[in-house]
């Protein structure tokens, strides 16, 4: 009697946990369905110009998390370790956002020394913003991975991890001891000034495609497509894949594993730093807590495209960038409930597709 | 000597799995590792391409030592091993594949040749150049596993195994390409449990004994050694 007790009730234990899954998901939808319904049919709330803001602002958003997102997908496909320390990379992007531009906005120019080097050469400061601020973030990723990860390549994958939110803890503190821990402006050139762009009427109220969103969401497009033509279609690509598939078969073919495995984390670390200037530029507010949500919010990204999913992790980034903004609205709650959502998303998908959106690279045993 | 191994001895942590191995590989010559499962043939080669590193002892590739240099080092120097179990890349394309074979060259005229002249030996492999690696039989994966080792230009190609899970006709076949790369010019270092097969077309053979080689001597005559005759070719039947 007294032995199988415990066996009986991890048995029921069993069968709660399978019927918890559908009830779960029952309850979501219909919840969904419901709120959907009132929001869109009998309360109509948002008029379309609303819908329109939202959507703008998703897509520019999400194109920044596809970015982020990227780094961990790369960086898990060829290591499979989670780089919790993404977003602090990106953080670091965006505080040479900030300096770069408060830099130039202190070098004078023009014949009475009035006019700001960022505003009397806004494309140079621009293409100089994103260089230091890539190289920054490119080298910090680098580093990360020389420090805080190649010691422990044969360790148990927990271990890493725990490397990896230590180097995230280490650098957040060491932004703010060196930066303090106030919010700060960035000083954006006049022609990407916050607020300025294209205006237009719908339902006669005005929607604005900010300038900064436009060029955010063009750069990410660019670099993306980029990016995934490196990989399938280059050498260095061709590398990475076979390092990813199988590090020593690969360095039988002579590829140097630990050298693919740097650039990769330079490369990641250059998109996120290019993700960090984004954000400066679009939220033109820095602070050493910039990259902690962002990153998080790309992690869900990544896993909801699929990790180790080149495309996977680009979609997962628009996708959750539009669902988040869109969301509440749709479900008639809240706007600070975006976060909820996002993650409620991530919830989802791991409990009713753990391999993600795209993916079929975790269906596969990889060790 | 473009191959010479003096004694040199492996450990696995607490496991010793080379003990004092000397052989050596002169040019042009098939020379094949035979033993039982665990004998240490693979370690042999692994320690050779510079996966594993010898605790003690040298080898050497024309008199130059590389005990210790990096796998892709070794690779440049034209020393290339088709790894056990073929491991090809299993998503990525047959081109592909044979692609990342030539990663160390970088000479694309040279690197079209042979391709082409590896696409005219296996047409198997011309016909299925778009399809991914995985999807290809095992006696297909074989031929790719080799002419992917045969694209990174090798002086010694260092066979794992080749005749694994094959079916006989297609181990014949694949003994077949051996051969005749060998009469073209590339020394062969060959690991078996296939004993026969491996002798019959090799000039030499050392036998491997848990970790220690414990004969050597021309084909033929292993070939007719009753102690190999008895633990490796299957007694009576040898």
């Amino acid at each position: 009697m007294n032995e199988t007790l415990p066996i009986s009730i991890a048995r029921k234990g069993a069968n709660v946990l399978k019927y918890l899954r559908p009830v779960f998901g029952a309850v979501i939808l219909i919840f969904i369905i419901y709120r959907l319904i009132q929001t869109l049919l009998i309360q109509e709330i948002f008029g379309p110009e609303t819908w329109t803001r939202l959507v703008i602002a998703g897509m520019i958003i999400g194109s920044v998390y596809a970015l982020i997102a990227i780094g961990y997908t790369l960086v898990y496909g060829i290591l499979f370790m989670i780089n919790f320390a993404h977003g602090e990379v990106m953080m670091l992007g965006a505080y040479t956002c900030f300096f770069v531009f408060e830099a130039l906005k202190n070098i004078k120019v023009g014949a009475d020394h009035s006019l700001a080097f960022s505003n009397a050469y806004p494309v140079i400061s621009i293409i100089i913003a994103f260089i230091l601020g890539m190289s920054v973030s490119a080298l910090t990723g680098f580093l990360l991975e020389k420090v805080a990860y190649r010691p422990l390549r044969q360790a148990p994958r927990l271990v890493p991890l725990i490397s990896a939110i230590g180097a995230s803890i280490f650098l957040q503190n060491a932004a703010q001891l060196l930066f303090s821990p106030q919010l700060r402006d960035v000083a954006n050139p006049q022609i990407l000034a916050r607020g300025s762009g294209w205006k237009f009427l719908i339902n006669g109220s005005s929607v604005t495609i900010p300038y900064t969103g436009v060029f955010t969401f063009l750069l990410s497009l660019i670099l993306l497509v980029s990016l995934y033509l490196i990989v399938q279609k280059t050498k260095f690509g061709r590398a990475m894949r076979a390092v990813a598939l199988d590090k020593k078969t690969a360095s039988l073919m002579g590829i140097d594993v630990d050298k693919t495995i740097s650039l990769t984390f330079l490369i990641s670390g250059a998109l996120a730093g290019a993700a960090g200037v984004m954000w400066g530029l679009h939220n033109s507010m820095v602070y050493y807590f910039t990259g902690f949500v962002p990153g998080i919010k790309a992690f869900t990204a990544a896993v909801l495209g699929g990790i180790g999913n080149l495309p996977g992790a680009m979609l997962g980034g628009l996708f959750l960038g539009i669902i988040e903004s869109v969301g509440p609205a749709a479900l008639g709650i809240d706007f600070q409930l975006k976060d909820v959502i996002a993650f409620l998303l991530l919830i989802v998908v791991l409990t009713f597709r753990p391999s993600g959106l795209l993916g079929e690279v975790l269906a596969k045993e990889k060790v | 000597m473009i191959l010479e191994i003096e004694n040199i001895n492996v450990h696995y942590g607490a496991i010793h799995a080379l003990k004092d191995v000397s052989f050596h590989l002169a040019e042009g010559e098939i020379v094949s590792l035979i033993g039982a499962n665990g004998a240490g043939k693979s370690t042999n080669l692994n320690t050779i391409s510079g996966i594993l590193h010898p605790t003690s002892g040298k080898i050497t590739s024309f008199g130059e030592e590389i005990t210790h240099a990096a796998p892709q080092t070794i690779v440049r120097k034209g020393i290339v091993q088709v790894p056990e179990g073929r491991k090809i890349f299993p998503s990525m394309s047959v081109w592909e594949n044979l692609e990342l074979g030539a990663y160390t060259q970088t000479n694309r005229a040279e690197i079209n040749e042979r391709m082409q002249a590896i696409f005219q030996r296996f047409p198997r492999l011309k016909e299925r150049r778009n399809q991914p690696g995985g999807t290809l039989s095992g006696g297909e994966q074989q031929m790719l596993a080799i002419a992917r080792g045969l694209m990174a230009k090798p002086r010694v190609l260092l066979l794992d195994e080749p005749s694994m899970g094959l079916a006989p006709l297609m181990v014949e076949q694949i003994f077949e390409i051996i051969r005749e790369i060998n009469q073209e010019g590339t020394s062969i270092l060959l690991v078996e449990q296939n004993a026969l097969m491996a002798l019959s077309i090799s000039d030499r053979g050392y036998v491997l004994d848990t970790g220690k080689i414990v004969l050597g001597g021309a084909a033929d005559e292993l070939l007719h050694n009753p102690m190999v005759i008895d633990a490796y070719l299957g007694g009576n039947n040898g």
